[in-house]
């Protein structure tokens, strides 16, 4: 087994156990966090396929993990905001209970 | 021109006025409304004064004539309809008989209608006919002529049925209308066919009126599809009318039921002057009457025929009636017959010579029993009369002196010298000596039902109320009602006897203006001057006439007496002498031919059936047309409807559900969980994931 192929499954267990915590908690908060777990298997995976690609000497990977990193910064922020002011609404952040999109 | 005669239409206007006035006033507005009726009289009969002497100077016919309206193109001719009055001795006479009898009616209704509450309604009816009679006699055109016709004809009605509560008064007034419209219907016709041919209504128009020369020398030269000429059939339709408003033989029917009106109505327009419009529109449109090819033209024979046989039929009537009201009635119509004859074969001054005396002396007869019947307590039955003479002295002398210028009683009455005049062209006409004999027997019973009508009234005893009534107030003296038996019969008061002694007067006067020695009257309506000349009395044609005529009279009054007044009835169910002759005649007079009867029987029942047929046409067939028509329009919207509900709808609502369905089954994947959405992108992309794999391999 090569060893992007390692670095490939931890990615993708990171990215399982992101997609677990955002389906399976209720806390709007932990479900961010399970998305931004997902985020970070898909850098991880940026990274490995540009260390083990047929360039390493350029930096594309690096350049793109930023700003992806960064893009997650401010939509985490984003998120985050959207949280609050869903709390300061709802009175709550469960999930289950902002509903009101219902069909 | 003179004033008056620009001015005519006032002489209506007045009487006019006070009528819509009368219409606004209230019941208890009684003195208003009767003072003004009698100022609007006085003053028509004023102005009608002044315009009969602006006649007495000028003697020819004086016009004022102006557009009324224009119809159709205005450069073609006959498109304008023109209105206008004329002033003429015929025009001037009949406005001052009519304003001055019409005045003394009004005053003595005062005293008539004192107790009946619709006093007001009363004198506006009065008043409404004044003016339409007044108009009628000014009246320049035919069209306005038949305008003023037909209100005197609606005034009737209204009259005749101003007691409406009584059925009898309403279905006599029902009568009269629509007697009379059969003639008007000929009268409208025969102006409608005149119009067409000369394009005028105008009487007189300076030489373009219907009366006048070029108009009547256009009509006599047409000859209809019957070989008749134009101008014969236009005036035999116009007479038509005539016989209806006149009562002449067929169409009389209706008058002895105008009866029962109020008195002063009967007096004065059924009696002294509507029923004279029919005789004035003869003399009115005597020209269109004369004009002909041959020596007498056939519309004037047929005017004396039917006045001669009216005058006798009507007379025999009179003879067996017993309401005191009817026989004068049959009288009216006799004596109109009289007119029309005296038209027919001596031209318009004889006619209207009678016509005048006969409304003098025969509204003095019905003003008369007028003030019997009120005296008597609304009895009406002559022979519940009787003995009167002392206990209306007034009344009785003014009713005989009535009595006596009807019979024609020789020298001092009016009477005499009009039916003389009658008699005398009669004796001259050319075409039959017939009508003379008719009119000689004629004037016999007229004098006979007169003196039998006065001797049951006047003379004997009082033979009082009908012996039930008398029973019962017998049985009950503390009835203090005041019944016909307890209270004697009483004289009127004086403002009923005056106008009374004021026409006894006129009665008797006026005779001496149309005497054979002094045709002052028969002169003025031909534009003659008048000369005294006691010689052409005593001419032997005329001598001996006047001594046949007073001869006949003579012998009716004797005739009379002799079997009513020498021995007077003692009793009111006493059977008449009459009846002691060939008693079926008796009754054939006194149910007056069973010329009612048999118009029952066959105009009425025929018109009645014909009704019937029409309603029954009406209702089953013609209905039943529409109703099929109907259930099929109906029947063809119920299957639309069922269309539309069962299976338009019903798709419809089929794919409506399906629509809604399939939006819930879809709404239930949007149940708001933001997890369930991702639930189902994590889903997604492993099942895209795995297919990729899969086509991988496969490939």
């Amino acid at each position: 087994m090569t060893s992007l192929a390692c670095y490939l499954l931890v990615s993708a267990l990171l990215f399982a156990i992101g997609l677990a915590g955002a389906l399976t908690r209720r806390n709007a908060i932990l479900v961010l966090i399970g998305i931004e777990l997902m985020l970070n298997a898909a850098n991880l995976n940026f990274i490995a396929f540009w260390r083990y690609g047929s360039n390493p000497e350029a930096l594309k990977g690096i350049i793109f993990v930023i700003f992806s990193i960064g893009v997650a910064a401010a939509e985490a922020a984003v998120g985050l905001a959207l949280i609050i002011s869903i709390y300061r609404h709802y009175k709550t952040a469960n999930v289950d209970e902002i509903n009101s999109m219902r069909g | 021109m003179d004033w008056i005669v620009h001015h005519l239409w006032l002489i209506p206007s007045l009487p006019l006025l006070a009528a819509g006035l009368s219409a606004l006033a209230r019941r208890r507005h009684r003195s208003f409304s009767a003072g003004l009726a009698i100022f609007a009289m006085l003053g028509a009969l004023f102005l009608s004064c002044v315009a009969l002497s602006n006649a007495l100077q000028h003697r020819d016919v004086q016009i004022f004539n102006f557009p009324w309206f224009q119809f159709g193109d205005p450069g073609l001719p006959g498109t304008m309809l023109k209105l206008g009055w004329v002033l003429d001795p015929l025009t001037a006479v009949m406005l001052v008989m009519v304003s001055f009898v019409g005045l003394l009616i009004f005053i003595y209704s005062v005293g008539y209608m004192a107790h009946d509450e619709n006093f007001t309604r009363f004198f506006c009816f009065l008043s409404l006919f004044a003016a339409a009679m007044l108009g009628l006699v000014i009246a320049n055109s035919l069209l306005l002529f038949f305008i003023c016709w037909e209100l005197v004809g609606l005034t009737s009605y209204l009259l005749i049925g101003f007691w409406y509560h009584k059925p009898s008064a309403a279905a006599a007034a029902k009568k009269a209308f629509i007697v009379t419209r059969i003639g008007d219907l000929a009268f409208l016709l025969g102006m409608v066919w005149l119009y067409s041919q000369t394009g005028t209504l105008l009487f007189y128009d300076g030489g373009n009126g219907c009366l006048e020369q070029s108009a009547l020398a256009k009509i006599v030269a047409q000859t209809t599809s019957i070989g008749m000429a134009g101008s014969t059939g236009i005036a035999l339709l116009i007479f038509c009318g005539a016989v209806g408003k006149s009562g002449q033989v067929p169409l009389h029917v209706w008058l002895p039921d105008a009866m029962e009106g109020p008195t002063p109505v009967s007096a004065l327009i059924h009696a002294a002057t509507m029923v004279a419009a029919g005789v004035f529109l003869v003399a009115r449109v005597y020209p269109l009457m004369a004009i002909s090819t041959e020596t007498v033209s056939t519309a004037l024979k047929v005017v004396t025929w039917v006045g001669a046989i009216t005058a006798v039929f009507a007379a025999t009537i009179a003879v067996a009636q017993n309401d005191i009201k009817r026989v004068l009635a049959y009288s009216t119509v006799s004596q109109l017959g009289f007119m029309m004859m005296g038209l027919g074969v001596g031209g318009v001054a004889v006619g209207m010579f009678h016509l005048i005396t006969h409304a003098f002396f025969k509204a003095l007869l019905f003003l008369g029993a007028g003030s019997v019947i009120h005296g008597c307590h609304e009895e009406q039955d002559i022979r519940r009369m009787g003995g009167l003479r002392g206990l209306m002295p007034v009344t009785f002398v003014t009713y005989a002196l009535g009595m006596m210028a009807l019979s024609g009683v020789p020298i001092f009455f009016s009477g005499f010298w009009s039916k003389d005049g009658i008699l005398h062209a009669a004796q001259g006409w050319s075409v039959s000596h017939a009508p003379f004999y008719l009119g000689i027997f004629g004037a016999f019973l007229t004098a006979f039902y007169m003196t039998r009508q006065v001797c049951y009234v006047f003379f004997g005893s009082a033979r009082g109320s009908r012996p039930e009534e008398a029973a019962i107030s017998k049985s009950s003296p503390f009835d203090l009602r005041p019944s016909t038996l307890g209270s004697v019969p009483h004289e009127s008061p004086s403002v009923m006897t005056v106008p009374l002694i004021i026409l006894a007067v006129f009665a008797i006067g006026l005779g001496f203006l149309g005497t054979p020695a002094w045709p002052w009257f028969q002169d003025f309506l031909s534009g003659k001057t008048a000369t005294v000349e006691l010689n052409r009395l005593f001419d032997t044609h005329v001598l001996r006439l006047i001594l046949l005529s007073s001869a006949v009279v003579l012998i009716g009054l004797g005739l009379g007496w002799w079997l009513y007044g020498k021995k007077p009835a003692m009793k009111a169910e006493d059977p008449d002498v009459l009846e002691r002759l060939p008693a079926d005649i008796f009754v054939l007079l006194q149910n007056k031919y069973y010329v009612d009867e048999f118009y029952d029987r066959s105009v009425v029942r025929f018109n009645g059936w014909w009704a019937w047929f029409c309603s029954w046409l009406d209702y089953w067939v013609w209905n039943g047309a529409v109703k099929l028509l109907a259930y099929a329009v109906m029947g063809l919207s119920w299957l639309s409807r069922f269309f539309d509900e069962y299976v338009v709808n019903l798709g419809f609502d089929e794919g409506c559900q399906g629509v809604s369905q399939g939006g819930r089954l879809m709404s239930r994947l949007q149940n708001g969980r933001v997890q369930n959405y991702l639930r189902w992108i994590g889903l997604a992309l492993t099942v895209f994931v795995l297919f990729l794999i899969w086509g991988c391999r496969a490939s």
